[in-house]
């Protein structure tokens, strides 16, 4: 069964052409990866997906809300890393704050940064800040995840452990799509990897 | 030979400059004493005028006018500014301590003027418990006033011009005017439905003062002036102007039979808080309850007129950046409009301009005036701090679901205070110290507490000292509260 389905996008800024003619889809459980050189147009595709960017022409069908995690982590600086993944809880979904703050609890600690809860994100590792990232993406439940490059910012060691982190959450019947230019990350984690070069998908 | 420069000029030729007789007075302070000639503004004409030019032709020089604020023309004077000063300045007990005085050339009397519907009801200070008095700051008229205050429970209030007090009584703002007769008829003049009580408050002298070392020249302009006295001069330029009475000869009379320098009392009033010789300590001692209530005034003023910059702020800067473009277009006329017109013209315009339409009291339109003129700078301040928020803490937001509602309170806005902090506290700091205009449309605060302190002693030393120390010890705290405010938000 296709959870996500994309045809024919075209995503433009102005007179320019991002990207144009994408299409692909995924299947419940499936992680997919986007791989190509910075400026192929990977970022944009994802940030089309989660609807941060309008599209010219084609179709999108993907269940929300949808989980993002972007490679700049962009959590929310004026709060800690708990509060940062209970905030959607109260504030999106309207349940209690208690059950709100026990379930970011445990999403931290299933991520293995359960002790880090307190931490503002400026005090956070590169490493750790990613983990809050997923947290916070996964709090909604959602049936999709999409991360832009999430190597950048990890040793090799720390690529193993994500790569077993995507591969779980996908056992556990999620989709991911992954955005990357790392291709033996792409190969570690993903079913399926999509080649895209200059806005198209080539392979 | 055409007139060389001052500055080149040759000793012999440079005498020429000691045969001027430089002499200061206020031009604002209009006719009958000194006030430019309506068919000639370069030139100034008065009673005070020829006066001036009474006593330079005694003295064979020529007079020659320089304008000087009236509330700081003993400092002038005393500075060297001028060599004397006369315009219509009152013999205190003050300035005789710290200048040298003139014998007195005119008497005036403290006439109490009302609304007509009045007359019978409030005939002295006594009848004005709890009512609003206006006056001049720093004059006899003044003392007058805070005696009255402590005796009858009237409110005294200061003006700086002769003009505001009576077009604001026929509004209602206050319900009696203390003044000398001389302002007081213009006031009735020029003011339907004005009333002056005849029975006087207290008599005073007009004088010339002249720096404290300098008593050889008062001696000699003594003189002079006794034989304008004796030959009927001082009489003729009196009528001239219209302000001759049965007054003037009987003072006349008293100054011509007693040869020193000082031959009547300065006025009716008892010298307020004891001899002039007190000392600086004295009064200050004297003077720093009244400081302090105005330090109150300044305070208050200035936290509500932030609170109030900073909600218009916020709004001002919240609508430019969400607001569709006729909004912003608005927006950021008004921002401009009021960041480039002055301070004072708003508080003008708002105290005395809209008095017509609407007769907002003094302290509120200081307020709305302060934060109004705030909130265009605050704005300014919140628009940037919301724009430099990064792009993608709202994205976060967005992908979360939240709406843009809650992205601005729970995200955009918490960050952007941190990043206002610090030229907020800046501003509250000047707004501080700004809220001294209000004194203009007659707020009684710090400053101008300071000055009239500064006039009735006579010195600015000690209470410029006193008035810069309480802004100090106000501003200092602001800024301590301001970091710690940053730190708890650093490590929050």
């Amino acid at each position: 069964m296709m959870v996500l389905e994309v045809s024919a996008i075209e995503v433009r800024r102005g007179k320019r052409t991002i990207v144009s003619g994408i299409s692909f889809h995924a299947a419940r459980g499936e992680v997919v990866a986007l791989m190509g050189a910075s400026g192929a147009g990977k970022t944009t595709i994802l940030r089309a997906l989660a609807g941060l960017e309008p599209i010219a022409a084609g179709s999108v069908t993907v269940p929300r809300p949808v989980g993002m995690v972007f490679q700049f982590h962009h959590l929310f600086a004026n709060m800690t890393a708990h509060r940062n993944v209970w905030l959607a809880l109260v504030h999106v979904l309207k349940r209690p704050r208690a059950e709100a703050e026990r379930r970011a609890a445990e999403l931290l600690d299933s991520l293995g940064v359960g002790e880090r809860s307190s931490a503002m994100p400026h005090e956070l590792s590169g490493g750790e800040a990613q983990r809050v990232a997923i947290a916070r993406a996964l709090a909604l439940e959602p049936p999709v995840l999409l991360m832009d490059e999430p190597t950048a910012s990890l040793d090799p060691a720390r690529r193993g452990d994500l790569a077993a982190t995507l591969r779980r959450l996908a056992v556990e019947g999620r989709t991911v799509v992954v955005a990357t230019h790392d291709a033996e990350f792409a190969r570690a984690c993903a079913h399926r990897v999509l080649s895209i070069e200059r806005g198209r998908v080539t392979g | 030979m055409a007139a060389a420069p001052s500055w080149m000029c040759p000793p012999a030729a440079c005498a020429e400059t000691h045969s001027e007789l430089r002499w200061g007075g206020d031009a604002e302070g209009g006719a009958p004493y000194v006030e430019a000639d309506p068919s000639d503004p370069s030139r100034v004409v008065g009673f005070d005028v020829e006066i001036a030019g009474l006593l330079a032709a005694g003295l064979g020089r020529s007079a020659r006018f320089i304008q000087a604020g009236f509330t700081s023309i003993d400092a002038s004077v005393a500075r060297g500014d001028f060599d004397i000063a006369l315009s219509g300045i009152e013999d205190t007990p003050a300035r005789r301590s710290r200048l040298a005085v003139t014998v007195p050339y005119y008497e005036f009397r403290e006439v109490l003027t009302v609304r007509g519907a009045d007359r019978g009801r409030f005939r002295t200070l006594a009848d004005l418990r709890g009512r609003h008095v206006a006056t001049l700051g720093a004059t006899l008229a003044y003392d007058l006033l805070v005696e009255a205050q402590a005796r009858d429970g009237i409110v005294p209030i200061t003006y700086e011009d002769d003009v505001h007090p009576y077009s604001d009584l026929v509004l209602g703002r206050v319900d009696a005017v203390v003044l000398d007769q001389i302002l007081a008829r213009r006031g009735v003049r020029r003011n339907a439905g004005l009333y002056n009580q005849d029975a006087p408050l207290a008599v005073g002298h007009y004088v010339g003062i002249l720096a404290p070392g300098n008593t050889a020249l008062r001696d000699r302009m003594n003189a002079i002036l006794r034989d304008a006295m004796r030959d009927g001069r001082l009489e003729a330029i009196f009528k001239r102007w219209n302000v001759w009475n049965e007054d003037q000869p009987r003072l006349y009379a008293r100054v011509l039979q007693d040869a020193s320098p000082h031959p009547v009392a300065p006025s009716s009033l008892a010298p307020a808080g004891g001899t002039p010789t007190a000392g600086a300590w004295k009064a200050a001692r004297r003077y720093l309850p009244a400081l302090l209530r105005a330090a109150v005034v300044t305070v208050a003023l200035s936290c509500l007129s932030m609170a109030l910059a900073v909600l218009l702020g916020v709004l001002i800067a919240s609508g430019r950046i969400y607001g569709a473009p006729p909004l912003r277009a608005a927006l950021t006329g008004w921002v401009e409009l009021i960041r480039g017109t002055p301070l004072l013209l708003q508080l003008f315009v708002l105290y005395f301009g809209l008095a017509a339409f609407v007769q907002l009291p003094a302290f509120v339109a200081a307020l709305l005036g302060l934060g109004l003129n705030y909130s265009a700078y605050e704005s300014e301040i919140y628009r940037g701090a919301l724009e430099a928020v990064p792009p993608g803490q709202l994205d976060a937001g967005r992908t979360l679901g939240l709406s843009r509602l809650q992205i601005l309170m729970l995200i955009r806005a918490p960050q952007a205070f941190r990043l206002a902090l610090a030229p907020m506290t800046n501003d509250f700091v000047a707004l501080l110290k700004d809220s001294s205009l209000v004194s203009v449309i007659t707020v009684v605060e710090l400053t101008k507490q300071t000055s009239i302190f500064a006039a009735n002693i006579g010195s600015w030393v000690l209470p410029g000292i006193m008035c810069a120390s309480i802004y100090l010890l106000l501003s200092l705290p602001l800024a301590r509260v301001a970091r710690a405010i940053e730190r708890r938000w650093r490590l929050a």
